[in-house]
């Protein structure tokens, strides 16, 4: 039997019901996304992370993201027990196909650093944009308008942790929108969704039954460059001190 | 990856600000410096450098035209370039860089060359035929008023333009300096220092350029060169060389002595990547090398064929190492990674839109600007006519 | 009254000042988009225009309510927390579609993504080195993706 989508529309009422409210366009009128009753970040579990490079594939579907750039990438660090201020450090394209199996280190250790935009309360990127083309949205996610930038990449420059880039095509800035067109309908970021162990989270710091606050409340904690004052909203569970 | 040494987070790879970013400070530099050397006989009443009063502020105006063209040639979308003055974004430096841009240009600059050239404009007005009457017909604004009084209004008003024209000229080149100063992400940009080592640099290097373009023009004209004047300017160029040099020796002293996080990482850079262009070229040459031969004139005599030959190369190694010193800060600022754990390189284009090419010509844009400035509107005293000087004598 | 007949030049000037402005103030109310400043300094349409960006990855709650069957498998097992998409990638399309066909995930790249041993990944994680492990029989022979444990029954 040929099953099309309508024969899925009878079939099956409730699926129907979630999968047309998903395609439906506008946060307005995704019937229950409200912009004001939220305010997004990320949890990322650093003793979770296998490297396995799956949400950087998973971004790359997800937002057609140009080659060479990344909105989201895996750093693979090797923290030698006498040079914890010089790590090696590797990300070969972005860490998109997974890293080279290591053999174990005496005298250090190896770990995995999924990175991404921030999504900083005070983010200095959208602080320096001459037009207004890059923005805070009201439930916080920085976001770019590509209608508006002028491409002059001063934002890029900016940015203490190298998340933008300008769009080889397209000219204008680009950068993680921490899935907008996803978590405005209810669901998750395709890297949270493609991510095998949970080690990454997507987290709506508003939302009181939001797991991230028992997280937050049980667990040690830290955001990336804490120095920048950015306000980073991208947390990190086992963090270690060597990374930048 | 070619190019990169050590690690550079994914998106650093290719830099993001090319040579055009390297000009455009450079350009707006020679503005601010022009500017400051006209303001000098008209505020500072210094009037051994009054032959260059008039071709200071026309070289000025030339290169402040040509400013924005870099910018607008490295954006991704040149046409939404106006975003900035309809909507400027009051957090950015960049935004209200273009209103001071857009004050100094028309406000200070164009009505001061408007105001001190206004007598000549209704002479020409009068004088020549064809387009050129049209075009200083519209130049009068249609006012033909050049009496004593007239004249001497415009006197005091230029002069009260003048006045407020320093602390723009300030205001335009340290807001550039704020753009680079204020990117806390990035430490090789990152002082409070940069603002005013570029108000400095732009010092030298309009003073030198206005120095360099009097010599050749004179030198086309088979005039003689007013060897008070350049003496005098050349002087001018020493002392600010100096505080210029001393203010960058407290930014490297400074970074060297609080070795911060960053240190290691630029300590390298500077030793390699930009060895040639930080130390030997912007340093040694460009900076150490005409402060030594401009002190050496002043501690010795020396003919006026050697002043000359010292004054053209001094200028000229000055202009060298002030570009230098844009191309450490905008392009050095690039080459390492914000993770302070590797370096790439900059590979300059040829024929692209921001390649070497492209560089070149807006170069050389500014000169033949002056150049049509300098045809319409002759900087030169034979050409002043009558009431101009009559009018300072009476002030 | 001689002072405004002598610096009359300077009001013409001074015309010209103005009317630029208002020339700038009248092209700025024309051309700044009507959502501008809606929330903030930005396009407040462009929120919306992002948000109506396509859906490549249906999400794993899309994909239960059909394939309940292998939801069920898969909660019983040590894959319970991987999403669907997470090995068998983006398939908004055939969710959209089911006429669509999703194809095979390539085994042979894929398990080895996750689970070839290096002292990188965390210790606890299960990692083998795939070519002493089977020797290269491909290890849906003895594992079966949706419940991987061998006692589990997932061996054919």
């Amino acid at each position: 039997m040929n099953i099309t989508r309508r024969h899925l529309l009878i079939l099956l009422p409730a699926a129907a019901v979630a999968w047309e409210s998903v395609l439906a366009g506008t946060p307005e009128s995704s019937p229950n996304y409200t912009m004001t009753e939220h305010w997004w970040g990320m949890l990322i579990d650093i003793p979770k992370c296998i490297g396995c490079g799956n949400c950087v594939r998973a971004c790359q579907a997800e937002n057609d993201v140009p080659d060479g750039f990344f909105r989201t990438w895996v750093e693979r660090y090797h923290v030698n027990d006498w040079q914890l201020a010089n790590p090696q450090v590797i990300s070969p394209d972005g860490g998109k196909e997974g890293f080279p199996s290591v053999a174990e280190d005496p005298e250090g250790k190896y770990f995995f650093v999924p990175k991404l935009c921030n999504h900083c309360a005070d983010s200095p990127c959208t602080q320096v944009c001459p037009v207004g083309a890059t923005f805070i949205s009201p439930d916080g996610v920085v976001l770019v308008d590509q209608k508006y930038c002028l491409g002059c990449a001063y934002c890029v420059q900016a940015c203490p942790y190298g998340c933008r880039y300008i769009h080889p095509t397209k000219k204008v800035a680009d950068k993680c929108t921490l899935c907008y067109h996803r978590i405005t309908k209810g669901l998750t970021t395709a890297c949270c969704e493609a991510c095998p162990t949970g080690a990454r989270q997507l987290a709506d710091l508003k939302n009181p039954a939001d797991p991230i606050h028992a997280f937050l409340k049980t667990h040690s904690v830290q955001v990336l460059k804490p120095q920048m004052a950015t306000g980073a909203k991208v947390f990190y569970n086992g963090l270690d001190g060597s990374v930048r | 990856m070619p190019g990169v040494e050590g690690f550079m987070y994914p998106n650093e790879i290719s830099l993001y600000w090319s040579v055009l970013i390297v000009l455009y400070p450079f350009i707006t530099g020679l503005v601010a410096g022009a500017f400051i050397l006209a303001s000098l006989e008209r505020v500072f009443r210094v009037e051994a450098v009054r032959p260059t009063y008039r071709l200071a502020l026309l070289t000025a105006l030339a290169f402040l035209l040509v400013a924005p063209l870099p910018l607008q040639l490295h954006l991704g979308h040149p046409e939404r370039s106006l975003e900035m003055y309809m909507t400027p974004h009051r957090t950015s430096a960049m935004a209200m860089f273009g209103f001071v841009y857009l004050w100094y240009l028309m406000a200070v600059l164009t009505v001061e060359i408007w105001l001190d050239y206004r007598a000549d404009i209704v002479a020409l007005s009068n004088s020549t035929t064809g387009w050129r009457r049209w075009l200083y017909r519209i130049l009068t604004l249609g006012s033909q008023n050049v009496s004593e009084r007239a004249l001497h209004i415009d006197e005091r008003v230029g002069w009260l333009i003048t006045l407020i024209g320093i602390p723009s000229a300030f205001l335009l080149h340290g807001y550039v300096g704020f753009i680079f100063g204020s990117i806390k992400a990035n430490p090789w940009w990152s002082s409070p220092l940069m603002p005013v080592v570029f108000i400095f640099s732009a010092m030298v290097s309009g003073i030198a350029a206005v120095m360099l373009l009097y010599m050749v023009l004179m030198r086309l004209r088979r005039q003689p060169i007013d060897m008070s004047c350049v003496d005098t300017i050349a002087q001018y160029l020493l002392y600010i060389f100096i505080i210029d040099f001393s203010l960058e020796m407290l930014d490297l002293i400074h970074r060297i002595y609080e070795a911060d996080e960053s240190f290691r990482s630029l300590d390298f850079m500077v030793h390699t990547r930009l060895w040639l262009s930080q130390v030997v070229l912007q340093i040694c040459i460009g900076t150490l090398t005409p402060i030594l031969l401009l002190f050496l004139v002043q501690v010795t005599k020396l003919s006026v064929p050697v002043r000359k030959r010292i004054y053209v190369v001094s200028g000229s190694l000055a202009l060298i190492g002030i570009f230098a010193m844009r191309w450490n800060v905008v392009i050095g600022g690039q080459l390492f990674s914000k993770s302070f754990l590797g370096y790439t390189t900059y590979k300059m284009a040829l024929a692209t839109r921001e390649g070497l090419l492209v560089s070149i010509a807006l170069t050389i844009l500014p000169l033949v600007i002056l150049w049509v400035l300098v045809k319409l509107l002759p900087p030169w005293p034979e050409k002043r006519h009558a009431p101009l000087p009559a009018a300072l004598a009476a002030d | 009254m001689k002072l405004f007949k002598d610096a009359g030049h300077l009001f013409r000037l001074a015309g010209v000042f103005l009317l630029g402005t208002l020339s700038f103030l009248a092209i700025r109310a024309f051309v700044v988009p009507h959502s501008f400043g809606q929330y903030g300094h930005y396009r407040g349409a462009a929120i919306a225009e992002i948000a109506a960006h396509p859906v490549h990855f249906a999400g794993h709650q899309t994909c239960e309510t059909c394939h309940s069957d292998i939801a069920q498998t898969k909660s019983a097992g040590k894959h319970a927390q991987v999403n669907c998409e997470a090995c068998h990638g983006p398939l908004a399309k055939h969710a959209d579609d089911p006429s669509i066909d999703p194809g095979k995930p390539d085994v042979a790249v894929l398990c080895v993504r996750c689970h070839s041993a290096s002292a990188a990944r965390p210790k606890d994680f299960p990692q083998v080195d795939a070519d002493q492990h089977s020797g290269g029989i491909p290890c849906t022979t003895c594992h079966q993706p949706h419940n991987p444990v061998i006692a589990a029954g997932g061996a054919k």
